[in-house]
């Protein structure tokens, strides 16, 4: 596995100073991009390349990149926006990037910029990455415009690119692409709906594409056709990193090949920690459903098969909880946060998920009812589907997925009045 | 007004400008708010007219900014923000037995300041994208990751 393993996004990790232009030069960082300064190929070729390359979006929704790129249309203002919300809980990949390769984020913007047709780029970062990932990041931009690879006319190229850093100020809906565009307008972070497309209406009203950090930060690796993208299966191409976390001997990020098998990525991170039972595992993010722990250990990490398995590889959290988890609860904590973060455009989703909280806090606290199931089953599907944006889905997957595997948990719960596992 | 917003602070608003074209200076309203925020330590009606004012606004779409985002505050809040993870990474290692202690030792609840007006123990909702440090906190937007009570005491007891 080790040939394989943080050779993308996390290429610069083994250098003493990560996050500089001397650490990303070193393993070929800005290559790519001045090749294009020098060549000016035709940007639907660079477009095509990165169709061909497979590269699916790192953020959790998995939409071909190229194929979004291929929806900007020619025209003389037009941007693009790189989603550093990072906020999916059990998701902390982007943040690392920041910290420890911002050089690979900016040499990926440069060149969507120039694929995509943009003069500018903006880079939105969660107000909670204020400090390290942020001054990391400022550094790094600070280091890409006095070595020319950013600005008016670069090196001469006729080529212009600016990128600017901008922080949000603590809200989860706008991890939402268009929610995140209202807000670098300077407003509410309320989802917009779709259609029509940032591709065709975006920030400002005029064309743009929104791409995750992961996406973009491997791009120039990919255009440059390095060995560390051509692993993968068939049909999930390349590489993901993953942020393994919860009941894990050692908790980490893993930048590895998609389709390797979980139990190698238990493994690698420890096992499960204090000798204890793998009970399950909620592999892309506090949105996507549930698996037990038996689909898990025979299952590889990759879009497909985690589909076919009923769940998502989503942002590539992958969440582990042994033996000792009390489900209802978990999920009663899930539930909390989508209540909290409903930005309460949408009444399903608004007045939803305060009905799943409320009905599982009932249920954690002695006081559920033989109809409080009927209540969990049917307020999801409500949700689902009949709201602009998918924070709506994101709150109903998680229960749909408990109730499908461990729904004698919730029946013991409501007979009982108290947890079917006995606390650690 | 215009006692609000110093020529430093102009500046430092200014600087948020900078970075979007010179029609779209509502895009400037999260920045402008945080650098007002950063120097009175929350916000005010007063001071959000001021950054209406300043950015030629209604202040409806000011103050909509301002009570949508968690990031804002508007009332006087201890120095240093210590905001602790509680979210299903951090709850599976013991995030909420750390904030419950926390809660103990500085002697408030989630939400509130110190009497000293030291420290703010915000009521923080969100997944702070520190997973694989659980359980963490942060101090004034700084990480502190695989904590146990008696580390987080003695990162709390440090702050001035």
């Amino acid at each position: 596995m080790s040939e394989n393993h943080n050779q993308m996004c996390f290429a610069t990790l083994e250098h003493p100073e990560p996050w500089s232009l001397r650490a990303y030069e070193s393993v070929g960082g800005y290559r790519m991009w001045r090749r294009i300064l020098a060549k000016r190929p035709p940007r639907r070729s660079l477009i095509e390349q990165v169709k061909k390359s497979g590269l699916r979006g790192r953020g959790g929704a998995g939409f071909p990149t190229g194929v979004k790129w291929g929806f900007m249309p020619d025209c003389d203002e037009s941007y693009l926006v790189c989603n550093a919300d990072e906020s999916e809980p059990g998701t902390c990949k982007d943040r690392d990037i920041l910290r420890f390769n911002p050089h690979a984020l900016i040499e990926g913007m440069a060149i969507a910029c120039y694929a995509i047709g943009a003069g500018t780029g903006y880079v939105y970062l969660r107000e909670e990455f204020g400090d390290e990932p942020y001054r990391r990041f400022q550094g790094a931009l600070r280091e890409a415009y006095e070595n020319e690879m950013l600005g008016p006319d670069i090196q001469g190229s006729g080529i212009t690119v600016y990128l600017h850093d901008t922080l949000g100020a603590g809200a989860y809906i706008c991890g939402e692409e268009t929610a995140l565009l209202e807000s670098l307008e300077g407003k509410k972070g309320f989802p917009r709906f779709k259609p029509p497309f940032p591709a065709n209406y975006g920030l400002w009203g005029r064309p743009t594409t929104v791409n995750n950090v992961e996406t973009l930060a491997l791009v120039p690796r990919i255009l440059r056709g390095v060995r560390g993208w051509r692993v993968g299966t068939e049909k999930s191409p390349g590489t993901k990193c993953f942020s393994v976390s919860g009941h894990v001997s050692r908790p980490g990020n893993h930048e590895l090949p998609l389709g390797t098998p979980f139990a190698d990525l238990l493994e690698l991170c420890g096992g499960v920690w204090k000798d204890r039972e793998l009970k399950a595992v909620i592999p892309g993010g506090s949105s996507v459903p549930v698996l037990p722990a038996k689909t898990m250990m025979e299952l590889d990490m990759d879009f497909e098969s985690l589909e076919a398995a009923g769940s998502l590889l989503g942002s590539g959290a992958v969440i582990v909880m042994d033996e000792t988890t009390d489900m209802v609860r978990m999920l009663q904590r899930i539930s909390r946060f989508y209540f909290q973060e409903s930005c309460g455009q949408c009444t399903p989703c608004r007045e939803g998920t305060g009905w799943l909280y409320r009905v599982l806090t009932r249920i954690v606290e002695g006081r559920g009812e033989e109809q409080d199931l009927e209540i969990l089953e049917k307020v999801p599907d409500r949700i689902e589907g009949h709201t602009i944006c998918a924070l709506g889905d994101a709150a109903a997957w998680p229960v749909q997925g408990m109730l499908r595997h461990f729904r004698d948990e919730f029946e013991y719960y409501i007979r009982h009045g108290k947890s079917p596992v006995s606390p650690a | 007004m215009n006692g609000i917003l110093s020529p430093d602070l102009c500046d430092r608003i200014d600087a948020w400008l900078e970075r979007f074209p010179a029609e779209h200076r509502r895009s400037a309203v999260l920045g402008a708010l945080r650098e007002v925020q950063k120097a009175y330590g929350h916000l005010t009606p007063e001071r959000m007219d001021a950054v209406a004012d300043y950015l030629g606004l209604p202040a409806v779409q000011v103050y909509e900014v301002g009570s949508f985002y968690t990031g804002f505050e508007h009332r006087p809040v201890g120095r240093h923000t210590v905001a602790v993870c509680t979210n299903i990474s951090c709850w599976l290692r013991g995030g909420e037995e750390l904030l419950a202690h926390i809660e103990k030792s500085l002697g408030v609840r989630a939400g509130e300041s110190t009497q000293d007006g030291r420290i703010y123990l915000k009521s923080e909702e969100e997944c702070l994208a520190g997973c694989c440090g659980a359980p963490m906190m942060q101090v004034d937007h700084v990480y502190h990751e695989n904590l146990t009570p008696e580390k987080a005491d003695k990162i709390l007891r440090a702050l001035s």
